[in-house]
């Protein structure tokens, strides 16, 4: 089957204009952004600016103020709720602290996405689980545990491992090395690679660590007080020219950012 | 000291908030109670409640009705022999447990046990992004944490309130029998003459209602927290504090409904 997206050049993901503010606060600031079919977007910036609610905008967990959020041609934010939860199905997400269903075994948790849409039986979805388990290097025997009996570092698999179970074609990563320690945090950038290269899907991810941007990334955006500030290639990202991002990216106090925050 | 249009301005924007919450409180009612009759049904969901409101409160219910019985066998009698009225012990047992007590004190004994770890798990799994989770695996978080908790509440305390009429009952024989030597054979018949069904069937709805009540602000509570472990605390003390006045103003207006001539 062909992906429609690909046949007709349209980039797999596009944001037009998307806004958001919750009270006063504007969080999102007119962002336009363009993701190509089977790219990898990094996007970087500090805490508070608006990276999460952007990537909750795309997921339909958040309905933008305005602006619109097309996935393959279709602006999601103006689907009906039965097609929106169908569309959603195509979309996987590995959440910052795993997010695993703490009542649940890891099996359980795994193929909760394939249960959830009757796709397999529960004595399907166990064998299942332990193939998923297995792609992100975790042992058959870690299915029968509870999420609350794993290292974080073993919640982040199984959540790689959730996100990608459905197949989806578009995977979106909220800070997938965070706490992690460097080692754990190079072996779960190279599960991720790996899986994106099998499935191909698109995927954006936002992260505050540049090695990791580095590695998983094939471009990156720079988003600071709601407003895109610079795109363009992830290894880029070191040398960028652009002032704020060199800033961010090599943790300097003083600079752009520090002096509107002085303001 | 507040001017006068201050307090007026704080009055109304208190009310307001009242008010919205009031109809957060009914539009989440109506929404998750809609779920029970729409698929897909979580049925292993129901079950994991229904025993957590059934089975795992039995004991603490049962206490709670056995000694609530036997306290108003005893306070009956003391009042009662004053007027030479002893003999209305066991009716006045048996009116008191089941149209009143077994239902509100279950009621309340499972809001402190059930609606508490509701809100809690729900509330933790908010702060977490475990519902978020739920809604990007096409999962309705209504119809998976909310609607199998709610008909779990609705059928469960029927269940339960019926054991607890029955301790309660059996706690005000023991009392008149053994401590205030009624004889056994004719207090049994004096209770059985005494109930109608009306007195069960009004046992039962409020224990469903109340059920329902339990189930809605321990769901309803969890689902609002926010803020981490204190968000969590304090939804479920809300949860708790909540179900408990619901319950008590419930119980007037059904009693009102049932019982006012």
């Amino acid at each position: 089957m062909t992906n429609p997206a690909t046949e007709t050049k349209l980039p797999k993901i596009k944001l037009t204009g998307v806004t958001k503010a919750f009270g006063d606060k504007v969080v999102l600031d007119g962002i336009d952004l363009e993701i190509a079919s089977g790219t990898s977007l990094v996007i970087i910036g500090g805490s508070g600016s608006g990276k999460s609610v952007l990537i909750k905008c795309i997921l339909g967990l958040i309905v933008p103020d305005s602006g619109s959020i097309e996935i393959d041609g279709t602006d999601i934010t103006k689907l009906p709720r039965a097609d929106a939860i169908k569309r959603r199905a195509g979309i996987g997400m590995l959440f910052q602290n795993g997010a695993l269903f703490d009542s649940l075994p890891v099996w359980e948790n795994v193929v909760f996405g394939l249960l959830a849409q009757n796709r397999i039986t529960r004595a399907e979805g166990r064998a299942q689980a332990e193939t998923i388990l297995a792609q992100v290097g975790l042992a058959p025997s870690v299915g029968a545990l509870m999420p609350a009996e794993l290292s974080g570092g073993m919640q982040k698999r199984v959540g790689l491992a959730r996100a990608i179970a459905t197949k989806p074609d578009i995977l979106l990563f909220d800070e997938p090395t965070t706490g992690l320690d460097p080692i754990m945090g190079a072996v779960i950038d190279g599960l991720i690679v790996d899986c994106v290269q099998k499935l191909g899907s698109t995927t954006i991810a936002i992260t505050h660590d540049m090695a990791s941007a580095t590695r998983i990334g094939t471009t990156a955006a720079m988003i600071y007080r709601g407003k895109i500030v610079w795109n363009g290639a992830a290894s880029a990202l070191m040398n960028s020219g652009n002032a704020m991002v060199d800033q961010f990216t090599h943790g300097r106090r003083d600079g752009p950012i520090a002096m509107e925050l002085r303001r | 000291m507040m001017a006068l249009p201050d307090m007026v301005g704080a009055v109304g924007r208190a009310t307001l908030i009242f008010v919205a919450r009031i109809g957060a409180v009914a539009l989440f009612a109506a929404t998750g109670f809609s779920h029970i009759f729409r698929p897909p049904f979580y049925w292993r969901r129901f079950w994991a409640a229904f025993l957590e409101f059934a089975y795992f409160s039995l004991p603490v219910v049962s206490i709670t009705a056995l000694f609530s019985g036997m306290v108003i066998a005893l306070q009956s009698w003391t009042g009662f022999s004053r007027y030479g009225a002893t003999n209305a012990i066991a009716n006045i047992v048996l009116v008191a447990v089941v149209r009143e007590l077994a239902p509100v004190f279950a009621g309340l004994m499972v809001a402190g046990r059930v609606g508490a770890a509701t809100a809690a798990e729900i509330g933790t799994m908010r702060v977490t992004d475990q519902i978020d989770a739920l809604t990007t695996l096409s999962t309705d978080p209504l119809k998976y944490l909310v609607a199998p908790r709610l008909l779990a509440g609705l059928t469960a305390l029927p269940l339960l309130v019926l054991v607890a009429d029955i301790v309660g009952v059996a706690g005000g024989f023991f009392v008149a029998t053994f401590k205030l030597g009624f004889n056994p054979h004719i207090y049994l018949v004096n209770s059985i003459s005494f109930l109608e069904s009306s007195d069960v069937i009004v046992s039962m709805v409020k224990a469903s209602v109340f059920g329902f009540i339990v189930a809605l602000m321990g769901c309803y509570c969890g689902y609002k927290s926010r803020g981490g472990a204190e968000g969590v605390g304090s939804a479920t003390t809300t949860a708790v504090v909540s179900a408990s006045i619901l319950i008590l103003a419930f119980d007037y207006v059904l009693t009102e409904a049932f019982f006012a001539r």
